[in-house]
């Protein structure tokens, strides 16, 4: 009890201070206390997520033909409108569509053209629109910019940390299955005297035994099984949701990579969407009553190839789709263009052609949801992106 | 060289490039440290992990026989839920085998040098369990059989039988890849390529993603690779699990790949594509990096690329002279330990330090490299495990790596005199500060764990 007391005292001293120094500097600061409490979480798909399964345009006059054996028949789907559908392991999502708080962008690419994963994942993480451009990531260096007017933290989620929070600002981490004590120990206490002088291993050190405590209040000192996805997610989401806790959380879910047997309705690639909707699930759940404050993106490093290959998989292609949920988002319909699946319109004769940079989304969420200023968008968290405009409209305000 | 240099010598030698001392490793490292590293490069390759009980593990052979046999008993099994899961636990105690065998390998090997090698072209040609039961299956035959034999070979060797390995061939969709124009490609609509082990052989194995190969160039050498597959389904016992050529879903035609043209042919189309990646200096450098990352720092010097590149070269890939330049190379001598051990190469050195090796394969083994994110023969994504600090310094992984020191320390802490346990284990690179915090320790597990988790036995 007195816990909450004297967190919600300072949340609101937070507010005040933000709304203080926010007077006159570059933030919005009418909206500084608001954006406090915005939560985000970026859901990585890693081995190239198959955008055209996951919300298969199945009135598109072109897409059965070129999928053969791995197309969704529109019964087999969830509809949306006349030409796209979900897949029918997205169920949590369809939901969360037909009351407003999930949308689409089908055909969203990373700014070069490229079909190495590990390449494009670095392009997609490190947000400088060339490859090997930053060292950093972009929602580290969201952090830096944000630091000045409220400082925010974020929180990795598995065992290793991903490129996209990488930087000068160190991002908390939690993975299912720790069991330590840390209630200041004797060795506890030995090695992080040993560490003082370590640059990397004395702050991660520091900053993993503060979660860790903070994991064990959350779940009552219960394990938790990194095997259930929606359990795991929620655990992830009770992080964001103690008043100091993170604002921002990541995760990576793999096993995208389906170039045979990829499945339709069924199989391979529908069990990865069902832990993918899992956790969408599991964030609501976990979340309560903060979903509404919430924008969750989910983005994959590239699409797969429009037609099946020989092995009933799809190689490497280029665009796909990006998914937005959350209470915060403001209903809306189709996220960008659709380019249609005509053989001339298919980008190199083989894939799904992008009519959206990732950046597009990716900043229009940042400006929108967590108030981060335009012009640190266009030099710093995206640099020399000025003529990559923002999405607008997707955040109700 | 006086005996301090040597002495901090060998303890660089022993972390470095081993797998953390054993007791007496440095002190028999001593006399000539880089001496003691080059006597461990055989011609005959790394040592093969052997069944705990003695004797070779199962070929890859047999364990596709013991698959066959497995998908039988869960089809006998019919409705009998707890027979059906019974009936791939074989399969399932196979996987702890060999990831018990080769960890024990590591926990007592005199030759660390050796099986450091090992591990890094292991992760280099990474195959994953993850992919399903038929790769998991094969994973520890692929390290024993395309690996490790031809690990001071050439490199063109190793690239060739990664490649025609069936762990390799399946877990990268080789073996279901059709030429469209073949005699069984022309019979069967919808049947094709696929193009995954042709880039990723291009751009992990050998090439490099910088090397400015394009679209066309993967199609092309995806077309050459089709006929490489595996002996599976309804095939001769003394068949099945081996590499076949299939030369009627060999897409025919000459292929233009990279800038070099290859006449029409059969299974010796692709491996000309091969041998060339192989000889290629775009393969030089990007092996040289690698190797430079993953022995001395997370941004290697590049006199230390240019030099481990130009050894490959000079003796058309001959990879145990890459070793000797390796070792030969004043920047691999940098006093300062940039490298963070893994977590696979922490627990081995642990056990090491201690003296001891594993006794349950889960407990001891599994259970815990699963916790640090480090299960063998899981790598998440073709590329193989991470090998810079930072992906496995992340705040959760330091608190799981202190659990982990605290438990470990607490069951085998050795029964000698710590500071002598510090000494045995870092040599040389036994700093003040830890050798103070170690004689302030109340309990013998409260100084291994501490001296498990000081940076210089964190640090190689």
């Amino acid at each position: 009890m007195t816990r909450q007391v004297l967190t919600r005292r300072a949340v609101l001293a937070t507010g005040l201070s933000v709304t203080f120094l926010g007077l006159g500097a570059a933030a919005r600061a009418q909206d500084a206390r608001a954006f406090s409490d915005r939560k985000l979480v970026v859901i990585i798909c890693r081995g190239a997520m198959d955008g055209l399964s996951v919300c298969p345009p199945v009135g598109d006059v072109n897409y059965s033909a070129l999928r053969g054996a791995i197309a969704l028949a529109p019964d087999q789907a969830l509809k949306l409108d006349d030409t796209f559908a979900l897949h029918p392991k997205l169920t949590t999502l369809y939901a969360l569509m037909q009351g407003g708080q999930a949308r689409i962008a089908p055909a969203v690419a990373i700014p070069q053209r490229i079909r190495s994963h590990f390449e494009a994942q670095d392009m997609l993480e490190n947000g400088s629109g060339r490859l090997y451009g930053a060292a950093t990531g972009w929602l580290n260096r969201t952090l830096e910019v944000v630091q000045p007017h409220r400082a925010i933290k974020a929180l990795s989620i598995g065992a290793q940390e991903p490129l996209i929070l990488h930087g000068p600002i160190e991002a908390e981490s939690w993975s299912p299955g720790g069991r330590l004590n840390p209630n200041g120990d004797r060795v506890t206490a030995a090695v992080r005297a040993l560490y003082q002088d370590d640059p990397l291993l004395g702050p991660a050190l520091a900053t993993g035994l503060q979660v860790q405590s903070e994991a064990n209040v959350l779940n009552g000192g219960k394990p938790i099984n990194g095997g259930d996805a929606k359990a795991f997610a929620v655990t992830a989401a009770k992080f964001l949701t103690d008043p100091n806790g993170p604002s921002i959380a990541v995760l990576s879910l793999d096993g995208f990579d389906t170039h045979a047997n990829q499945g339709a309705a069924t199989g391979q690639l529908a069990n990865r969407l069902a832990i993918l909707d899992g956790v969408i699930a599991g964030l609501q759940t976990g979340l309560g009553a903060q979903w509404r404050d919430t924008v969750v993106i989910v983005a994959t490093e590239f699409g797969r190839t429009a037609h099946v290959n020989g092995t009933g998989g799809t190689d490497h292609g280029t665009a796909s789709t990006v998914i937005l949920a959350g209470g915060a988002l403001k209903p809306g319909g189709l996220i960008g263009d659709w380019p249609t699946l005509q053989p001339t319109r298919l980008f190199e004769a083989r894939d799904l052609a992008p009519t959206l940079d990732v950046r597009q989304v990716f900043k229009g969420v940042l400006r929108e949801h967590m108030g981060v200023d335009q012009t640190a968008l266009d030099t710093r968290v995206f640099p020399d992106s000025a003529a990559v405009r923002p999405v607008g409209g997707l955040v109700a305000a | 060289m006086t005996r301090s240099d040597r002495s901090l010598q060998a303890a660089i030698a022993a972390s470095r490039f081993g797998l953390g001392a054993l007791p007496g490793e440095i002190e028999t490292a001593i006399s000539d440290p880089e001496g003691w590293l080059v006597a461990q490069i055989q011609p005959e390759g790394g040592d093969i992990p052997q069944a705990l009980g003695g004797g070779a593990l199962p070929s890859c052979q047999d364990r596709f026989a013991l698959v066959a046999s497995c998908k039988a008993a869960q089809k006998a099994a019919g409705q009998d839920e707890i027979l059906r899961n019974a009936a791939f636990k074989p399969l399932n105690d196979g996987f702890a085998d060999e990831i018990m065998s080769r960890f024990w390998l590591g926990a007592v090997t005199p030759s660390p040098f050796r099986e450091r090698w090992a591990l890094f072209w292991a992760n280099h040609f990474s195959v994953s369990a993850n992919k399903g039961q038929d790769v998991m299956a094969v994973v520890g035959a692929f390290d024993r059989e395309a690996i490790r034999p031809h690990m001071f070979g050439r490199f063109e060797d190793l690239l060739i039988a990664s490649s025609q390995h069936p762990a390799m061939l399946l877990y990268l969709d080789q073996s279901q890849s059709i030429g469209p124009d073949s005699p069984a490609g022309l019979k069967r609509r919808g049947a094709g390529l696929n193009e995954n082990l042709g880039r990723e052989i291009m751009e992990l194995h050998s090439l490099g993603a910088d090397a400015g190969y394009t679209q066309a160039d993967v199609t092309e050498f995806a077309r050459a690779l089709t006929g490489w597959s595996v002996a599976q389904g309804a095939v001769p016992p003394d068949q099945l699990g081996r590499f076949v050529y299939r030369a009627n879903i060999h897409e025919p035609g000459p292929r233009t790949i990279f800038g070099r043209t290859y006449p029409p042919g059969q299974q010796d189309q692709a491996e000309a594509a091969l041998r060339a990646f192989a000889a290629s200096p775009h393969t030089a450098e990007h092996i040289a990096r690698k190797l430079a990352i993953h022995f001395v720092a997370d941004d290697p010097p590049p006199s230390l690329v240019a030099r481990l590149k130009r050894g490959y070269l000079e003796n058309h890939g001959d990879l145990a002279h890459v070793a000797r330049v390796l070792i030969a190379a004043p920047e691999a001598w940098d006093p300062q330990a940039a490298k963070l051990k893994t977590p696979y190469e922490f627990l081995i050195s642990s056990y090491r330090a201690a003296g001891i090796g594993p006794s349950d394969p889960r407990r001891d083994v599994l259970n815990p490299l699963s916790g640090l994110g480090h299960r063998p023969y899981t790598a998440p994504q073709p590329n193989g495990w991470p090998d810079q600090a930072a992906d496995w310094a992340s705040p959760d992984a330091m608190v799981k790596r202190l659990s982990f020191a605290q438990a470990f320390a607490g069951a085998h802490a050795p029964l000698q005199d710590p500071v002598q346990v510090a000494t045995a284990a870092l040599g040389a690179r036994l700093t003040p500060a830890t050798h103070t915090t170690l004689q302030r320790a109340e309990t013998r597990q409260e100084a291994f764990a501490i001296l498990l988790m000081s940076p210089e036995f964190q640090r190689r």
